[in-house]
């Protein structure tokens, strides 16, 4: 996407960014950008709301109709702007520690719910905006602010949760790989149903400090290490898979969405010759 | 006797991370806000190398963090978080369990503007909404007093006749970020200081069953809440017992108010929290110029010293009222009670009510020397709230 192209989408005047040099949650808010260009959906017709935290910040810097919400409740403010405007395409933008801690209610039960929304989770596996403590996608026994040690806790598989939880569209990619990162946003946006697409991306300035792994683009170059297409991970066994970063899509299946049911069930209700109570 | 100090240039973050340190208590439970996470940081790191021998849990909402407070409390344990704006606006609904299940415990709370729009920043609107959960309310003016404030206020929740939790203010980034030279007791003071705790009624206590927080409708409910009313008025002789016993060990002197160059100042401004440091410079400079004005300094907010304010107050010509916060359609929280506490006044002084520093707008001295300029010029307007640093 050329950048002429791309400043038509942001509020150039709201940067600089607070992202720090290097991070990748740029890289998300082009693809998603990109995503939307390419599907030719004009501004008006598209809402991004997001929570609190560095991704969060996102929707200061989109030129869309934007609505930068309270921490971890932006996928329930987003569930209001889809009943009141199911004609719109709704966004979600956050991190793992709004979206799956403080939030993590909000999204399990729209999953569930498969209301028609595209959620993108920023994954960095850490609270990057209050300093660095450990989130619920921290690997076991990684370094953290509130973790000097290690942290004991297991992390949520985001792709694992939000299938189980009865999300109808689940990607995950990383920000190395860019191309794949907008075909998964891009996919998920035509998607009808709960569609979330886990991005894995590097705060090095937190995870990556206490981690080892300061330099964003070494932490990138991991990320493409240590990532494996869902094809040729399903041959391996689980112990090859460790510490692997399986990406692709994982499910893509047809469901009535949320607004579906409910129109059915209101004709239903109403019955042919009209409301009958 | 005053103990041996040890003198650290820290954050008022630090400083009550160190008081945490030094009470070690049972249990925290905390989530990560901006400006308050320096502290659990800080405590987390004592956590991580053994220091104190509390179980620490990065829980993933503020809700959670005074959930689980409130169990580890009930389970006899002295358990401790601490949060800012919508954090504490998050646990809200089990700070009022914490305090209706008299639970002791102590949570600094770093002030920090309730949004929205979206800001960080320093206000007291954060703690405002919580004035009438049944919390003790203190507010310091700088590190050192977070710091002696939530050493007090341990002993002060714990106290059999009080048993309830304490919220200790200090204000977001002006407090908690800015370094100041603090001194630090030594840690077999604080502990002599604020003893073993001794829950009266535990769940752990196996041979004495309890429970906390069952249905409690129209049968007993209300003889509960006016059951709190009587803890709150017990504060009143506890709290000067307590920091009396304070002052024998650190020579650091508190009280439910702090009266500065009152003597017979006609002109006297009321405030919490940190803009008392710069009112006393004000008030030191106006001074010189032969102005008689004084600063009534607010530590505790809840239970609310009316005998104290009264003391001080009756006989002024000016009241001036500076408020952090507001309530929108009424007078603001701090200027509404002090004018209420004058309601038996003999004399009513003239009172005036500024708003200042919202979402961490700067109060500088010339905001304050103007308020005061106003109440010597006899230029205020009861009720008429006016604003310091606003542009209109």
């Amino acid at each position: 996407m050329k950048t002429a192209k791309l400043i038509e989408y942001l509020r150039v005047d709201r940067m600089p960014t607070v992202w720090c040099p290097g991070c990748g949650n740029g890289i998300i808010m082009k693809a998603t950008v990109d995503a939307i260009d390419r599907l030719g959906l004009s501004k008006s017709e598209v809402a991004i709301v997001s929570g609190i935290g560095c991704s969060s910040r996102v929707t200061g810097y989109l030129d869309f109709n934007t609505l930068h919400t309270l921490h971890g409740r932006a996928i329930a403010f987003a569930t209001g702007v889809k009943l009141a405007r199911p004609d719109m395409t709704v966004i979600v933008m956050g991190g793992d520690g709004d979206m799956l801690a403080i939030g993590g209610n909000h999204f399990i039960h729209a999953c569930r719910r498969n209301l028609n929304l595209t959620v993108i989770v920023f994954n960095n596996s850490i609270y990057g905006m209050t300093g660095g403590q450990y989130s619920p996608t921290t690997p076991t026994y990684a370094m953290a602010s509130t973790a000097p040690y290690g942290s004991i806790e297991k992390p949520f598989d985001v792709v694992d949760l939000a299938t189980s939880s009865g999300a109808t569209y689940v990607a995950r990619s990383t920000v190395y790989h860019y191309e794949l990162t907008v075909k998964f946003i891009k996919a998920a946006i035509e998607h009808k149903g709960m569609a979330v697409v886990d991005v894995i991306t590097n705060c090095h300035t937190y995870f990556g400090r206490y981690n080892k792994i300061p330099d964003p683009s070494e932490m990138l170059e991991q990320f493409k290490e240590k990532s494996i297409p869902l094809s040729k991970a399903e041959e391996l066994s689980e112990n090859e898979l460790k510490d692997r970063i399986i990406i692709g899509e994982f499910r893509k299946v047809e469901s009535p969405d949320f607004q579906e049911l409910y129109k059915q069930l209101q004709e239903k209700a109403r019955g042919e010759d009209g409301y009958k109570a | 006797m005053i103990a041996e100090k040890t003198r650290l240039a820290i954050t008022g973050a630090e400083a009550v991370a160190h008081a945490m340190r030094q009470i070690n208590p049972d249990v925290v439970a905390a989530y990560p806000i901006t400006p308050q996470t320096p502290i659990v940081e800080n405590f987390a790191k004592f956590v991580a190398d053994g220091i104190v021998d509390t179980e620490m849990i990065p829980v993933e909402s503020e809700h959670s963090a005074m959930s689980a407070v409130v169990g580890a409390a009930a389970a006899g344990a002295r358990a401790m978080t601490a949060t800012s704006a919508n954090g504490l606006a998050l646990m809200h609904e089990i700070v009022y369990i914490a305090a209706s299940t008299r639970l002791p415990i102590v949570m600094p709370v770093v002030n920090r503007a309730l949004s929205g729009p979206i800001n960080i920043h320093c206000d007291h609107s954060d703690t405002m909404a919580e004035r009438d959960s049944g919390w003790i309310q203190l507010f310091a003016e700088n590190a050192q007093e977070a710091y002696d404030l939530t050493i007090i206020a341990l002993k002060l929740a714990e106290h059999e006749s009080v048993l309830l939790p304490v919220m200790v203010n200090q204000d977001g980034f002006i407090i908690s970020h800015g370094v100041e030279p603090v001194e630090i007791l030594p840690d077999d003071v604080v502990r002599n200081f604020i003893g073993e705790k001794k829950p009266r009624y535990s769940l752990l206590d196996v041979e004495n069953p309890v429970t906390y927080g069952p249905l409690d409708l129209y049968d007993y409910y209300f003889e509960h809440k006016r059951q709190q009313v009587e803890a709150m008025e017990n504060v009143f002789e506890v709290f000067p017992k307590v920091v009396e016993e304070f002052a024998e060990i650190s020579g650091r002197k508190y009280n439910f108010i702090e009266p500065y160059r009152l003597e017979d100042a006609e002109h006297v401004m009321v405030a919490l929290g940190s803009t008392n440091g710069t009112i006393k410079d004000v008030v030191d400079e106006l001074r010189a110029e032969g102005k008689k004005v004084g600063l009534l300094k607010i530590w505790m907010y809840r239970p609310f010293p009316k005998a104290e304010i009264q003391r001080e107050l009756y006989g002024r010509k000016t009241v001036v009222v500076l408020d952090r916060s507001m309530s929108f359609g009424a007078e603001a929280p701090l200027y509404a009670e002090v004018k209420s506490a004058l309601y038996e006044a003999p004399a009513k002084p003239l009172m005036g009510s500024f708003i200042y520093g919202l979402g961490g707008r700067e109060i500088l001295p010339e905001h304050i020397r103007s308020a005061f300029e106003m109440a010597v010029a006899g230029e205020l307007v009861v009720d008429d709230q006016k604003y310091l640093g606003l542009r209109e």
